[in-house]
């Protein structure tokens, strides 16, 4: 026998970090637990169960035949207490479990900011599967809801109310959308979207005051900043989301939003780790943030967490920073990045196809005009080429040249990078000539 | 728009209802005359003195009644003649098939007399309710993204009660159609009109089905082209495979019928075309002279050279969805039905084995074919040649591509045949699969494993498994349909021909992780 590493969270980051132990080391032995489903879910997926796209079921990346053929020990049961003397963990309903090495992989909860009114029935976040079913109930036969808070969990609920007739306000924080990541021009673009194609009913600008129920303890309105009454069945609250550590914090586990960790992922207690969405960096990669909440970041952190306690000698090395979103209908990648507000050495280009619902953000340096980063909604680009450009430094004027190698919209699809580079040589006065697509470029795309 | 679409389905369930109506609809008799000339001679003698006394001139209430009394006839004196061992009497065609024309040409009342008032309530309606209710979708929905919503809160898409219905319903219409074409008579009365119009002749059941066949493509090829209009590949192969399906499987072989030339539906490739070797075709292919020979040239190279070619520069999909009729009605009427295939490692399995069966068993069938036509034997290895043929047209040729290849549509998804059954797609997935451009690319490390892909695959491939380690997608059965790219909300997956370089990536790289790249080095 190995020894016994146990991971608490059964969501992305924990349960990549336990497949590449297993990859990596038949030896181990793995234990993951989790309280809120028996087998790792798609939490991404939620929504479309929500809107009937899918079942449940097809949320499941693996089969449930999975785990135990690869020696994966799952306990459906919540962890109520760590134990760091003892190495040891006391489970809800089961008995106690002891480890060698514990990987806290507990993942974030919804904000909640003290709102009166914040706890009456119908008004409530979206993190888990529990969440999805209480919104199941809450969303029965309404007719008016309003959604707090302008991100992707807050435009992911309006799509799935709207999916079901239901008439959305969905009041936002700051004077655009996704404000505090977006810049206004792809804020308003999407707000446009939301508010022309969908009837989303924006407010900007706004918060919430607080929340006004009935007798019997159902929501009836929310009051906002501005003083104005909106009558609604249910209220969604996704105003962020924070790492759940409430565990972690009756221990000698070193948290301060999330649980402090290094590059290694180690937590002051020596053989104590956390990655994902609950973990915190005390020295953040550089660009980066210190606490990174999405699915990729979680998966990248669990596998380098299984290579290091299989005693590689890595740590936290990502990549140029990429994302993806959809607002409704409109695709929404980037790579690189791109400020919601330009940084005094940078230079911006967007071009915008309102017809076709497409826009293009490209942020560059001013003097050296090296690529920094695009958003691009409408336009599927190609993750690989981008990676590459960024990795090497390209010149915004060698990506328009050979923007055809990074399309990666469906075949047949319209080249608009002739329309955005003539835009762009307009602009900047330059005479960029597009490139014909290369195979050789795009699969190899250090090479050049 | 909605209720526009209300009244679309109740036209469209009121054809539907006086379309089953129709099949109670007349009475049945038949003069001593017209028995006359629709019996051969061999028929005449066995049957005429019975059916004067039982059969002429009387009154029968129903098509069942009196395909039950010819068939009961007709087998009774088969009996007799197989144990007075005259075997050269014996009548060898089905009792069925036999009784067709006779229960056709006594058909009475007023679909005989009205049939093109009976068109256009029946089928017609059909497919004008149809239509009505698909149209306004390119109103209701402004914008151009693939709507999936509530597919499984729907009953008829989730093998609810109506999808049960309608597999049942579907699972009947193939059985009716196969076995007991008699008992449909009125449907192939009503489409008469058309059948005289285009080859010249009445219609057989045959016709009645390439018909319906089309029909459906058309309407629900539309329903295809609005729910799919963002999207330019679905829109081009959609509008290839209606057009396929209309002109070359409907309508030039009933013109070729008409210009006396052998019936021949050009984009039919051997194995799916089972009989394309058998004696009948080959003989009545060789006997029509230099047209018939570039037929049988044709259907050769068509299997021998376009297949692996094509096959070889756009994979598997430039036959399967964008050509064949299979094909084309699992992309049209069976678009609805596409999330309830299997995505089980088992079913994968059991999908291998049984392909691969048949492609084996249409293979050995074929062989047996060109022995016996060229030997002039009638046995192989002591089997009979003319009962190989009957069990793979019986098991595969009817039960697996009609009854269960559309009748499941409803309840285990739409490529069922194309799956697990059609010997063609068995050949060309092993091309596919081994020498190919084709591929679908997955984009990095943008995939969020929703499972999307997977649940809308057809082919039952779990798509979101590959996509979520960074693998391209190489699979024998991948049809390239092109929806798992389509509903795709992170735009992951790309159906591209490239360079068979870097196609397979046994070790693929998840692009996003600076230490992967640092590992691959230290290797
Ligand atoms: C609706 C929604 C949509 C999203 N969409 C996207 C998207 O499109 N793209 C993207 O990049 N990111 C998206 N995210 C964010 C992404 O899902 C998270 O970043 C990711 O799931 C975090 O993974 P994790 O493994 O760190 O934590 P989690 O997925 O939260 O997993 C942690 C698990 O541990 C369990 N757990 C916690 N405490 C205990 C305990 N004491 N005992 C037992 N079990 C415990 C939790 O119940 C949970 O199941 C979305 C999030 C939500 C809520
Ligand atoms: S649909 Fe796209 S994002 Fe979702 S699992 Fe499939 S490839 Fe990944
Ligand atoms: S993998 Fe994609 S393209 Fe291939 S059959 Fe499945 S859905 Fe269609």
């Amino acid at each position: 026998m190995g020894e016994h590493i146990v991971i608490i969270g059964n969501g992305i980051a924990g349960i990549t970090c336990a497949r590449y132990l297993r990859k990596l080391n038949h030896q181990t032995q793995i234990t993951v637990v989790g309280g809120e489903t028996e087998h790792f879910f798609s939490r991404t997926a939620l929504m479309y169960v929500y809107m009937g796209h899918m079942k449940f079921e097809h949320t499941k990346p693996y089969e449930d035949w999975f785990w135990k053929k690869n020696n994966i020990n799952l306990v459906f049961d919540w962890v109520t207490k760590i134990d760091t003397e003892s190495n040891q963990l006391a489970l809800k309903n089961s008995t106690k479990l002891n480890y060698d090495k514990l990987v806290l992989a507990t993942g974030s909860k919804p904000n909640k900011f003290g709102w009166p009114g914040e706890n009456l029935h119908g008004v409530q976040g979206l993190y888990s599967v529990q969440d999805l079913e209480l919104m199941e109930k809450n969303t029965a036969n309404i007719k008016k809801a309003v959604v707090v808070g302008g991100g992707l969990i807050g435009v992911e609920m309006a799509e799935m109310l709207h999916s079901r007739g239901i008439k959305v306000d969905y009041l936002i924080r700051e004077d655009n959308f996704w404000g505090n990541v977006l810049p206004k021009v792809d804020g308003d673009f999407i707000a446009n979207h939301l508010k022309n194609d969908h009837e989303i009913n924006l407010h900007f600008n706004t918060e919430l005051e607080f929340i006004g129920g009935d007798s019997k303890q159902n929501v009836t309105s929310v009051f906002t900043s501005h003083g104005n009454e909106i009558k609604c069945d249910f209220v969604g609250l996704t105003v962020g989301v924070s790492p759940n550590i409430e565990l972690v914090k009756q221990t000698k586990i070193e948290t301060k939003l999330g649980v402090l960790v290094n590059k290694k992922f180690e937590t002051n207690i020596e053989n104590i780790y956390a990655i994902g969405d609950c973990a915190e960096f005390t020295n953040p990669v550089k660009g980066r943030k210190p606490i990174e909440q999405v699915w990729y970041t979680g998966r990248i952190m669990g596998e380098t967490l299984a290579k290091i306690l299989c005693g590689k000698n890595v740590e936290y090395n990502p990549g140029p920073w990429f994302n993806s979103a959809k607002f409704f209908d409109i695709e929404y990648q980037t790579y690189g990045v791109v400020p919601n507000k330009l940084e005094p050495n940078q230079n911006e280009f967007i071009w915008k196809d309102e017809k076709n619902r497409r826009l293009i953000h490209l942020v560059f340096e001013q003097e050296t005009e090296k690529f920094l980063g695009i958003n691009s909604f409408g336009i599927r680009l190609r993750h690989e080429i981008f990676d590459a450009w960024l990795t090497k430094g390209k010149t915004i004027n060698y990506c328009l040249a050979h923007f055809e190698d990074a399309n990666f919209d469906p075949e047949f699809y319209k080249a608009f990078s002739y329309d955005f580079v003539d835009a762009f040589n307009k602009k900047f006065g330059k005479s960029i000539k597009v490139k014909r697509k290369s195979w050789l470029r795009i699969l190899n795309p250090l090479a050049s | 728009m909605k209720h526009l679409k209300t009244i679309g389905l109740v036209l469209f369930l009121l054809g539907l209802i006086t379309f089953v109506s129709s099949l109670f609809v007349g009475s049945f008799s038949i003069k001593q005359s017209e028995l006359n000339t629709l019996l051969n001679e061999n028929e005449k003698q066995n049957l005429l003195e019975s059916f004067q006394t039982e059969i002429a001139d009387k009154n029968f209430a129903s098509a069942f009644e009196f395909t039950n009394k010819i068939t009961s006839v007709f087998s009774a004196k088969n009996e007799e003649l197989k144990t007075l061992q005259q075997w050269d009497k014996v009548m060898w065609n089905s009792p069925q098939e036999f009784a067709l024309p006779i229960v056709k040409s006594a058909a009475q009342g007023s679909i005989k007399n009205n049939k093109t008032f009976w068109l256009l309530i029946t089928i017609g309606l059909c497919c004008f309710g149809g239509l009505i209710f698909i149209l306004p979708d390119l109103n209701l929905y402004k914008t151009k993204g693939v709507k999936n919503e509530n597919v499984f809160k729907s009953s008829i898409k989730s093998q609810g009660i109506v999808g049960i219905i309608t597999g049942a319903f579907l699972i009947s219409f193939y059985i009716l159609l196969y076995w007991f074409p008699s008992y449909i008579v009125s449907w192939v009365l009503i489409v008469d009109p058309i059948s005289e119009l285009l080859s010249g002749n009445p219609a057989s059941q045959w016709f009645l089905y390439g018909l319906l066949y089309t029909l459906i493509m058309l309407v629900m090829g539309i329903r295809m082209l609005i729910k799919y209009r963002g999207n330019k590949y679905q829109i081009f192969r959609t509008i290839s495979v209606m057009f396929f399906q209309t002109a070359f499987a409907f309508l030039i072989p009933e013109i070729l019928v008409r210009l006396n030339q052998p019936y021949m539906d050009f984009k039919n490739i051997w194995p799916l075309d089972y009989d394309f070797f058998f004696q009948w075709n080959l003989d009545q292919l060789i006997a029509s002279g230099g047209i018939g020979i570039f037929m049988l040239v044709w259907g050769i190279l068509l299997f021998a050279i376009a297949v692996p070619v094509f096959t070889y520069f756009y994979g598997k999909r430039w036959y399967c969805s964008w050509v064949c009729g299979c094909g084309g009605l699992a992309e049209t009427m069976g678009d609805p039905f596409r999330q309830l295939s299997n995505k089980t490692l088992k079913a994968w399995k059991i999908e291998r084995i049984s392909i691969h069966s048949v492609l084996v068993f249409a293979v050995l069938m074929t062989i047996a074919t060109l022995y016996s036509y060229f030997s002039g034997e009638y046995q192989i290895l002591g089997v009979e040649t003319s009962s190989i043929q009957k069990t793979y047209g019986f098991l595969i040729g009817s039960a697996f591509a009609g009854v269960v290849g559309t009748g499941f549509y409803p309840l285990m998804g739409n490529r069922m045949w194309c799956r697990f059954g059609c010997p063609l797609a068995g050949y060309i997935g092993i091309i596919q699969k081994f020498k190919s451009k084709f591929r679908i690319t997955t984009n990095g490390g943008q995939c969020i494993s929703c499972g999307n892909c997977s649940t809308y695959c057809e082919m039952g491939i779990d798509v979101r498994w590959y996509a979520q380690r960074g693998q391209n997608i190489v699979r024998s059965s991948c049809v390239g349909c092109g929806v798992c790219s389509a509903v795709c909300p992170r735009g992951v997956l790309k159906l591209e021909n490239g360079s068979e370089i870097k196609r397979v990536n046994d070790n693929p790289i998840l692009i996003g992780d600076k230490n992967i790249q640092v590992i691959h080095e230290t290797f």
